[in-house]
């Protein structure tokens, strides 16, 4: 799909969502700029799954307003009916769970896991789709022969990488990663950083990535979102934030890690 | 010649939260010009502040006080107010930085790394692979490792698959962090060419080399930088 790089693909305002008295997003703003990978890092229970999460529509903000690059305009997606979001959520975005069962089916094979998105986006040919699915099983390292076995016979990582199958096989838009290499062994990882960092590079592929390994965000991101208690403290260039970070709690992320 | 780069009164200063609030004044009213065609040498010891900054010209490091204008053509960028829009432009057009380490995703192919750096600057797929593999080459790369990960070279390969990327697809401005720093003598003098030939065609280039001849080779003007350390008794 053509975007138009004037615009933001994503623009997120002054949302807001408390679980209780928890605050688990207070006033978040920013971009997403059309082929860009936003990064966002921080502690655990700073809000990002939650941050995710209300801007796909998987959870309705208390406040705020998020809007997002159709046909090159910005439209409000909390305008749009619920069919509407299922639908740009099937064929415009990916969302890669912190939990893989939360993305997966684990009921249904790994290959009807992956023809699923597939036929949400109007494929009809069995032959295809099944063909399709043992190309993106290949691509995330999964041995094709596995195909008709159920997720929960892989293990975690396997699951994860399932699960990242699933979500570009149609060649997203937009997907929302929460930590997508999280649970993977590091060569797996490597891959999927290369596979990731090729379909942004060829086919604009934009995104946003939660995660607490700040090698992935340097590689990967080309900004940086620090938050800290359902706030963002701090952002910027990915390498601005990681070798000139601003705010102390920053300052505490990038000294505690051996090397970036 | 034009000035491509006017770096006015720049200061650096790092608040060290995480350590009491330490505050270290790295770098106090920097002034310097660099022209199309010229090459400056940041001179002084080890501690002054030439890799600093050399990475507050790339945007990494956020200018604490005065300013650096670049000078884009059309028009002229303040690096000190710059959106970060605005630097992703810059060093997608106009500025390039040769850092002293290379950092790149483990498993993809030294031909593709030093490939893909002319990719993204426009070219075609075939014109880039083609000028990376006589980048490489020229750089004494062994052919044999032109199709493995550069993560696993020796530190002077990876120094060269660094160079080999800036070069396939050079900026207008050139920053360059001790480029022949871990090289044989061959190769040194492979890469100091190189760079003399981006200076030949027009490069405003902003360099730390710790070798004196190598500075003279390139003809570098040389600037001193303990003038822009903090005073003693500040
Ligand atoms: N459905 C929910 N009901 C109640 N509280 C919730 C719910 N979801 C999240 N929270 C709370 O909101 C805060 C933010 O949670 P969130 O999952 O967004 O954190 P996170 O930054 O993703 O953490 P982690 O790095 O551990 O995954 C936490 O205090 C969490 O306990
Ligand atoms: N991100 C940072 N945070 C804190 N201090 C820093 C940071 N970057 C540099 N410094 C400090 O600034 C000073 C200048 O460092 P810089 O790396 O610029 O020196 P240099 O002149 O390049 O030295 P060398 O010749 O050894 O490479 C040093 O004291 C260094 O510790
Ligand atoms: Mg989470
Ligand atoms: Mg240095």
């Amino acid at each position: 799909m053509k975007m138009n790089p004037g615009i933001p693909l994503l623009k997120v305002e002054n949302l807001h969502k408390a679980f209780g008295k928890t605050k688990a997003c207070h006033d978040i703003s920013f971009e997403l700029w059309p082929g860009e990978v936003l990064g966002i890092v921080g502690e655990s229970g700073s809000g990002k799954s939650t941050l995710l999460r209300l801007i796909a529509g998987l959870l309705e903000p208390d406040k705020g307003t998020i809007s997002y690059q159709q046909n090159s305009k910005l439209i409000t997606l909390t305008d749009l009916d619920e069919p509407a979001l299922r639908h740009l959520q099937r064929t415009e975005w990916g969302f890669v769970h912190q939990h893989p069962s939360d993305g997966l089916r684990m009921n249904v094979s790994a290959g009807a896991n992956i023809g699923e998105r597939l036929m949400a986006n109007n494929w009809r040919h069995y032959g295809n789709i099944r063909e399709k699915a043992q190309h993106w099983l290949k691509a995330v390292e999964i041995d094709p022969a596995r195909i008709d076995d159920l997720p929960r016979t892989f293990s975690g990582g396997m699951q994860q990488r399932l699960q990242i199958a699933r979500n570009l096989v149609t060649n997203p838009n937009l997907v929302f990663l929460d930590e997508p290499t999280g649970g993977l062994d590091v060569s797996v990882q490597a891959k999927l950083l290369d596979l990731l960092r090729g379909l942004v590079s060829n086919l604009g592929l934009s995104a946003i990535m939660v995660t607490h390994d700040l090698a992935v965000a340097r590689l990967l991101s080309t900004r940086l979102i620090v938050m800290k208690q359902g706030e963002i403290i701090e952002h910027g260039l990915t390498d601005q934030v990681l070798e000139d970070p601003q705010a102390a709690y920053s300052q505490l992320l990038v000294s505690s890690v051996l090397q970036v | 010649m034009q000035e491509r780069l006017k770096i006015k009164n720049l200061s650096k200063n790092f608040v060290l939260h995480t350590q009491n609030g330490a505050i270290l004044n790295i770098l106090n009213n920097v002034s310097l010009e660099v022209r199309d065609g010229e090459i400056v040498a940041l001179c002084g010891p080890s501690g002054v502040g030439k890799s600093s900054l050399l990475k507050a010209v790339f945007g990494t490091y956020r200018i604490s006080q005065g300013d650096l204008v670049i000078n884009c053509g059309a028009k002229e960028i303040h690096l000190a107010k710059a959106s970060p829009a605005e630097i992703i432009e810059l060093r997608k057009h106009t500025i390039g930085y040769v850092s002293q380490f290379l950092r790149v995703i483990p498993r993809v192919p030294t031909i593709e790394i030093v490939a893909n750096a002319a990719i993204e600057a426009g070219a075609s797929s075939q014109q880039a692979t083609e000028k990376a593999v006589a980048l490489l080459e020229q750089l004494r790369i062994p052919k044999k490792l032109h199709t493995l990960s550069p993560l696993t070279f020796s530190g002077g390969e990876q120094q060269r698959v660094n160079i080999a990327r800036a070069m396939s697809a050079p900026r207008p401005i050139m920053l360059f962090d001790e480029p022949t720093a871990s090289l044989d003598p061959e190769n040194k003098t492979t890469v100091l060419t190189m760079i003399a030939g981006l200076k030949k065609s027009g490069t405003a280039i902003l360099g730390i080399f710790h070798d004196r001849n190598d500075r003279e080779f390139l003809n570098a003007r040389e600037v001193e930088m303990e003038k822009y350390k903090e005073p003693e008794n500040a």
